[in-house]
């Protein structure tokens, strides 16, 4: 299949895409690696007039320490994602996914920012955005802003990016000592989208959780933070009787869609299963 | 209708230059265009791996690409690759195991093996497996495939004190 004839611009500023944005009267897409878009555009499910090329704006590169923050740029590639050492050190649930994201040569070309934007609910990168608690820093034409993980995924495939509005960068509070954290997903194959996966970071003094963001996907229309998982945890140290309380919650606070290969229960049981290992593995961590 | 774009790019060494639909893939362009069909189009949605070329150093595939968004890179596909001889051993184990029978997948296992045997240490057949993973082969069962590409990998590591092979992201 092939897309449907369209223009195409590169720009190379965030003001200059915008603005062919506003021209094409948002009759546009922007495109960045192309790994969603292309197979999107091939399948005809969208027929924008104008592909705007996102790829060469320089300010939408690089990975820089900033005080307490990482700012990664929406560009950066999956593969960068993978070996980045400052990644590694300062947002390491990213490091952990990645090499779960799709297959090597698309991890050549799909880029974090893309990977967000798109917001599909069973990928890794935006479910560990929301565990990282990261900030998206969004353009518009009026300003940049920057919005907490928690209020972004709002729906299947929707964000709080209005259309028009490009992510920068995503910005991430570094991790200290005393956090500790844990990815796992189960999938069919290496490289296939998972059946449930998950990321967790948590703080922790002297061997009681202070602060935890666990974050599920492929379990509902967006990423979710598993709440009622969290709270059983605040407060505790992490032994066998309060990692079972918080198994016993977690299918509460996920919602997954009806599917004929993994139905809800199948999925719910296969959450509680993943959440009990990274629960043990952080527990462990501390010893 | 769109309006064409001139495109320019290094495809196997030699400069070209085409005034294209920026609908058309990288993928169409190297096969239709430029009629270069080593490389392959099955899915032609990032799927089955037949389509994968070398874009500045790192492989991709070329179905997921417009040729527009190429314009200024330096393509290699399995014609330069083979024409260089770079994969010539591959395309021996390949041939001595078996491990193709259509060919169809062939040119895009290929990418995938130069981009593994290219990093450095022995990948173990595990390795060879992950880095297969987005390559589909619909006549060999794969075996075949991963014990190719495992023998390559013994062969070079066991000659490594020859020249060292060239750096290409997986
Ligand atoms: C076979 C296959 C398997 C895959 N498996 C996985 C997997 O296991 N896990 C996984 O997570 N993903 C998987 N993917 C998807 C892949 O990770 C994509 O690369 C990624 O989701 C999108 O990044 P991109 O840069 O390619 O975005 P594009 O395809 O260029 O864009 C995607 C969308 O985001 C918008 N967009 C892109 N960048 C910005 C920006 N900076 N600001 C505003 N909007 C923007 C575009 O307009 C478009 O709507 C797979 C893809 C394929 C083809
Ligand atoms: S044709 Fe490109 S992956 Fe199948
Ligand atoms: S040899 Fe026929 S598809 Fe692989």
């Amino acid at each position: 299949m092939k897309a449907r004839a369209f223009n195409y611009v590169k720009a190379s500023t965030v003001v200059e895409a915008l603005k062919a944005f506003e021209d094409a009267q948002d009759d546009a897409s922007y495109i960045a690696g192309g790994q969603s878009l292309v197979p999107t555009l091939a399948l005809r499910l969208q027929a924008p007039q104008l592909l705007i090329d996102i790829a060469h704006i320089p300010v939408l590169r690089g990975v820089d320490l900033q005080g307490d923050w990482l700012r990664i740029g929406a560009l950066t590639r999956h593969h960068e994602v993978l070996t980045d050492p400052l990644i590694r050190q300062h947002a390491p649930l990213y490091s952990e996914a990645a090499p779960h994201v799709a297959h090597p040569a698309i991890r050549n070309k799909g880029t974090l920012g893309g990977s967000i934007s798109h917001a599909d609910p069973a990928s890794e990168f935006p479910a560990m955005t929301l565990a990282l608690g990261a900030e998206l820093e969004i353009a518009s034409r009026d300003g940049v802003r920057r919005v907490p993980a928690d209020d972004f995924f709002l729906d299947l495939f929707q964000t709080a990016i209005e259309p028009g509005e490009l992510l920068v960068a995503i910005h991430v509070p570094v991790v200290r000592p005393g956090h500790r954290w844990a990815f796992h997903e189960l999938a069919r194959r290496r490289g296939d989208f998972a059946l449930v996966g998950c990321g967790i970071l948590a703080e922790f003094v002297d061997d009681v959780v202070k602060q935890v963001r666990i974050a599920f996907f492929s379990v509902g229309s967006t990423p979710l933070r598993a709440r009622q998982a969290e709270e059983a945890l605040i407060g505790k140290k992490l032994d066998q009787a309060v990692i079972a309380a918080a198994q016993a919650v977690v299918g509460d606070d996920l919602d997954p869609p009806e599917d004929e290969h993994t139905p809800p229960a199948m999925k719910r049981h296969l959450a509680r299963v993943l959440l009990g290992r990274l629960l043990g593995e952080i527990a462990r961590q501390g010893a | 209708m769109s309006d064409l774009v001139n495109v320019t790019m290094t495809v196997n060494g030699t400069e070209v230059s085409h005034s294209i639909a920026p609908r058309i893939t990288l993928a169409d362009f190297l096969r239709q265009t430029l009629e270069l069909t080593g490389t392959h189009t099955g899915c032609e949605m990032g799927v089955c791996g037949a389509c994968l070329v070398i874009l500045d150093g790192r492989v991709v595939h070329s179905c997921l690409t417009f040729a527009v968004q190429a314009s200024g890179a330096a393509i290699e596909t399995v014609e330069g690759l083979s024409d260089r001889a770079v994969i010539a051993d591959i395309q021996e184990a390949f041939h001595q195991r078996n491990a193709l029978q259509c060919g169809f997948c062939t040119p895009g296992m290929l990418m995938t093996a130069h981009a593994l045997l290219s990093q450095s240490g022995v990948p173990s057949r595990e390795d060879i497996r992950d880095a297969l993973s987005g390559n589909y082969c619909r006549c060999t069962g794969y075996e075949a495939i991963v014990d190719a590409i495992e023998k390559v990998a013994r062969d070079r590591y066991a000659g490594a004190n020859a020249s060292a092979p060239e750096e290409v992201g997986a």
